[in-house]
């Protein structure tokens, strides 16, 4: 019978036998290289072709880093130097030209007895952006993120402190205003009065609604026509009090003048350039694109239109048109007289270009959430605005994070674009005038890796902070 | 019994007007429509005040004008007796040519590296990955004028490819020397390609404009012959196949009707490729020679000896024959492929991450081979998530071609928005002008590729 018990034969096995070690070819190394270098002759062919490549690349760029001289007073220095340790036909990196110009680079020329300004600014920067960027920073912090942004411009430019300290003020009123009336007063009676109180507190109401009148009156100049020309004098006595951060801060400064020395534009430069543009355009063409991207899905066809016609304007002309446009064409747009900063200018176009292209990844993400997120925060008796900010954004916004810091990356990298209008970026403007300079003449690709490096540094730093974000917002699949 | 309760009939109230859902967004808009206006209003009145003001008019009459520079290089007939108008077409060319090379270069660059880059090979796909990471977080400008520095500034001068008499009697090798079997020359003023010539041209025909060459037009015309032949013996084995069962061998056929007519017609011209060349020639168009002495191999006409032996000597200050490509367009050609690569290789990556294991391991199941797989099931899946982000890049990559500015290269932005404005001071209409023509190119490049889209997209019923 089959479950009967059975004799032990003597020629079945008692115990296991131990396992034998699997064959050479099946494990360690070996394995690992047929697998992933060798397993189909073509694959066996891209391995050689990759390993060349790596060894005609390191063959030439180890030797000629690890040769590089650091300290050096000229070019030739450099070559003497590496032509005395390594011999007369080793190559060698003259990094000394980069320790050399090093303030330079950094910040272009800023007197250089005042390089803690911009040190500071950045400090504080940094540590304004913490508590955005991370959640476990105090947020007691974020008051140094409303600070920051005046003292920063106050630190780089200078000047009286009364400007910086009005602005800040004027924007703390209108914050504080929206904060606290818009769930009383509805969406329109705010804008309303926020739009009436920017028009008081930064520009000449009367002033503008008297040169707009006579300009539409007089059909654009066609004819000689002036009927609101009889209130200029209104106009221009409104002009002692609006604007009123203008004036406040020219009046406080007569009655205490603090201040510290000013910096001119022009003396900005290299990497102090570049971050000072790609901060400021990155910190405001976000709220610019989310404006942008709700007026391109808004129900109100005239909305919806402008929109359209801007972004697909700014998305369809290069940056290097619209920096054109800053530097050559305002004069002819502005006001006959107006003349305002350089920088200024070259950040407005930025924050504008990239206002553009964020509300093109916003618009994705607003598309990507589903259609019941609206209908319930309608449901809720949430209005627009509300619906926005407590239901749609924060889904919206979180979809369109990778697309949102790649365009900032883009934006950051994009800087470098203002050498074109003669502005001093590290990539051209300060290597072009390190590599003209006679002690440095003949360097080639010291420069270039240099600033290479500082921008992979930032933009890598960026993406991986994107990853950083999308792991932790994540609330799927926990 | 129930009747219906008659809606009282509302009254209009101004209130309603900001109040009321149904009026509310009439009010926004009508504000909105004032305030643009106003603000329209505004830029054209200060620009009239301005012009007014610098005694200046608003007119594109400059463009009918002589433009009195050299563009360099030009596609269409062009000196520099020629109008403004003439110069911006020709930098429009240059812009388009940067363009639609740098799409080409770039979607076989970034196709291989993406595809490269999901390869199995450990190596390879970290290369790869290097190569994408490294790229994409550093500006394109680095790129062009890292190009542009290594062509211009650490090449030889021509003058280092010379051989006279001299050298040749004392043994000495010029300093530089030509690639790919002396066929291209990199000089620090240009690169010279060989350049495809024929002996017995048909001739060509001159608009004006410019001129079409024949024997270009026929070998176009006979390849699209060709192809279209080959298609019908495609057709007619399909529909043989259909009829019978049986599909009749037909690729031996369809590869003699694709090559043996073109390599017929080049033949028969006599096809041949000018090497770029400094070598020294007699009147004759003959390589004069010399001999180990350094003395001319030449009889008393200065004509070259038939049949002697010697080393050839060159003579002159530079390459000629070939094409000459300028180190700016190479540079940014260089740059902008490299660069644009390194986007589409992650595109192209996402495309075909995107398409489910399941497809690919049902195609198998269906007994389809890999490569049909790839044809038939991942490919035409992959391609609907790789069309839309693709046509941004090839959208970006016409746009970055305006860094020209960086490395002098004459395309419209150096034409137009360069030269012309600073000898017309023309700064608003050239301007408003080039605007206006990047946003026509943008457009339309986005309008093909959104048909193309269309096609490819999901058939949704």
């Amino acid at each position: 019978m089959a479950n009967q018990a059975m004799p032990n034969p003597s020629f079945v096995r008692q115990e296991m036998l131990p396992p034998l070690d699997p064959p050479s070819s099946q494990t360690g190394a070996v394995k690992w290289l047929r697998e992933n270098l060798f397993s189909t002759w073509v694959n066996a062919g891209l391995t050689v072709l990759a390993l060349a490549a790596i060894y005609v690349v390191l063959s030439h760029f180890v030797p000629w880093v690890l040769h590089g001289v650091w300290d050096a007073s000229s070019l030739g220095e450099c070559r003497e130097k590496v032509a005395a340790s390594f011999g007369p036909d080793a190559v060698g990196a003259c990094f000394a030209a980069i320790k050399d110009r090093w303030h330079q680079w950094v910040f272009g020329f800023y007197p250089p007895e005042l390089y803690w300004r911009p040190t500071l600014a950045l400090a504080l920067v940094l540590a304004a952006l913490a508590p955005v960027l991370f959640t476990s920073v105090p947020r007691q912090m974020l008051w140094l993120t409303f600070v920051t942004p005046f003292l920063s411009v106050w630190l780089l430019w200078g000047g009286s402190i009364w400007g910086p300290v009005f602005t800040m003020v004027a924007f703390g009123i209108l914050g504080a205003f929206v904060m606290m009336f818009s769930d009383r007063l509805g969406g329109i009676t705010t804008s309303i009065v926020a739009i009436l109180l920017v028009l008081a507190l930064f520009l000449n109401p009367v002033g503008i609604v008297i040169s707009i009148g006579n300009a539409v009156l007089s059909l654009f100049g066609l004819i000689p026509w002036t009927p609101l020309g009889f209130l200029e004098p209104l106009g221009n006595a409104a002009g002692w009090i609006f604007p009123l951060v203008k004036n406040m801060a020219a009046l406080f400064h007569k009655i205490a003048p603090i201040g510290i020395q000013e910096v001119a534009s022009d003396r900005f430069g290299g990497f102090l350039l570049s971050i000072t543009i790609g901060m400021t355009a990155i910190a405001c063409s976000l709220p610019m694109g989310i404006l942008l991207a709700l007026g391109r899905r808004s129900d109100m066809f005239l909305v919806k239109t402008l929109s359209v016609g801007f972004i697909e304007f700014v998305r369809g002309v290069p940056l290097i048109t619209m920096l054109f446009t800053a530097t050559l064409l305002l004069q002819y747009f502005l006001p006959p007289g107006t003349n305002f900063d350089v920088i200024l200018r070259v950040i407005i176009m930025v924050t504008v270009f990239s206002a553009a292209y964020i509300a093109e990844v916003i618009r994705g993400g607003l598309a990507a959430l589903p259609r019941g997120q609206y209908e319930a925060a309608d449901a809720l008796g949430l209005n627009y605005w509300q619906a926005q900010r407590h239901i749609i954004m924060p889904q919206a916004l979180k979809i369109s994070i990778p697309g949102i810091v790649s365009s900032f990356i883009g934006l950051f990298k994009d800087t470098t674009l203002v050498a074109l209008v003669g502005l001093l970026d590290p990539l051209q403007g300060i290597t072009k005038i390190v590599r003209a300079d006679i002690t440095w003449k003949g360097l080639y690709w010291e420069p270039y890796l240099f600033v290479g490096f500082i921008f992979f540094i930032f933009c890598f730093g960026m993406s991986r902070y994107s990853m950083y974000l999308e792991r932790k917002l994540k609330r799927e699949h926990r | 019994m129930t009747m219906a309760t008659s809606v009282p009939k509302e009254s209009f109230r101004l209130s309603m007007l900001l109040y009321d859902t149904r009026f509310r967004s009439y009010t926004i808009q009508i504000v909105v429509l004032i305030l643009f206006l106003a603000a329209l209003g505004w830029l054209v009145n200060n620009t009239v005040q301005n012009l007014a003001a610098k005694d200046r008019t608003f007119d594109f009459g400059f463009l009918f004008n002589r433009a009195g520079y050299d563009i360099n290089p030009h596609l269409i007939n062009y000196t520099n007796d020629d109008t403004h108008g003439r110069a911006l077409l020709v930098g429009l060319l240059n812009t388009l040519s940067v363009a639609i090379f740098g799409c080409i270069f770039a979607t076989i660059l970034g196709v291989a590296a993406g595809v490269l880059r999901l390869s199995s090979n450990w190596i390879v796909a970290r290369l790869m990955t290097v190569y994408v990471e490294i790229t994409r977080n550093v500006p394109v400008l680095l790129w062009i004028i890292v190009t542009y520095v290594a062509l211009a500034e650490t090449t030889s001068p021509p003058s280092a490819f010379k051989i006279t008499p001299d050298m040749v009697k004392e043994g000495i090798a010029p300093e530089a020397s030509m690639h790919l079997w002396s066929s291209v020359a990199i000089t620090n003023r240009e690169i010279s390609i060989p350049a495809p010539l024929v002996r017995h041209s048909l001739g060509s025909i001159d608009f004006g404009l410019f001129s079409l060459s024949l024997d270009f037009l026929a070998f176009v015309a006979l390849l699209v012959a060709s192809i279209a032949v080959s298609r019908w013996l495609g057709r007619r084995a399909t529909r043989i196949q259909e009829e019978t069962g049986r599909r009749p061998l037909t690729w031996p056929l369809r590869a003699a009707v694709l090559i043996l007519p073109v390599v017929a017609l080049l033949t028969a011209q006599g096809f041949h490729l000018e090497r770029p060349s400094m070598w020294k020639t007699d009147t004759n168009g003959d390589y004069i020679l010399v001999d180990g002495t350094g003395q001319e191999l030449v009889d008393a006409n200065g004509l070259a000896l038939p049949d002697a032996e010697g080393q050839r000597i060159t003579s002159g200050f530079n390459f000629r024959g070939g094409i000459p490509l300028t180190h700016a367009f190479t540079a940014l050609l260089v740059g902008l492929v490299f660069y644009t690569g390194a986007y589409i290789a992650e595109i192209v990556r996402a495309g075909i991450l995107a398409v489910s294991r399941g497809q690919s391991e049902a195609a198998y199941a269906l007994g389809l081979a890999p490569q049909r797989t790839m044809n038939l099931v991942v490919l035409p899946q992959a391609l609907r998530v790789i069309v839309p982000p693709l046509i941004s890049q090839y959208l970006n990559l016409t746009k970055n071609t305006s860094l020209a500015a960086a490395v002098s290269f004459m395309d419209l932005k150096g034409t137009l928005g360069g030269i012309t404005m600073n000898q017309t001071g023309k700064e608003l209409e050239c301007m408003l002008l080039m605007m206006g023509i990047y946003l026509v190119l943008s457009l339309i490049i986005s309008a093909v590729m959104n048909v193309y889209n269309k096609a490819v997209m999901l058939k949704e019923r």
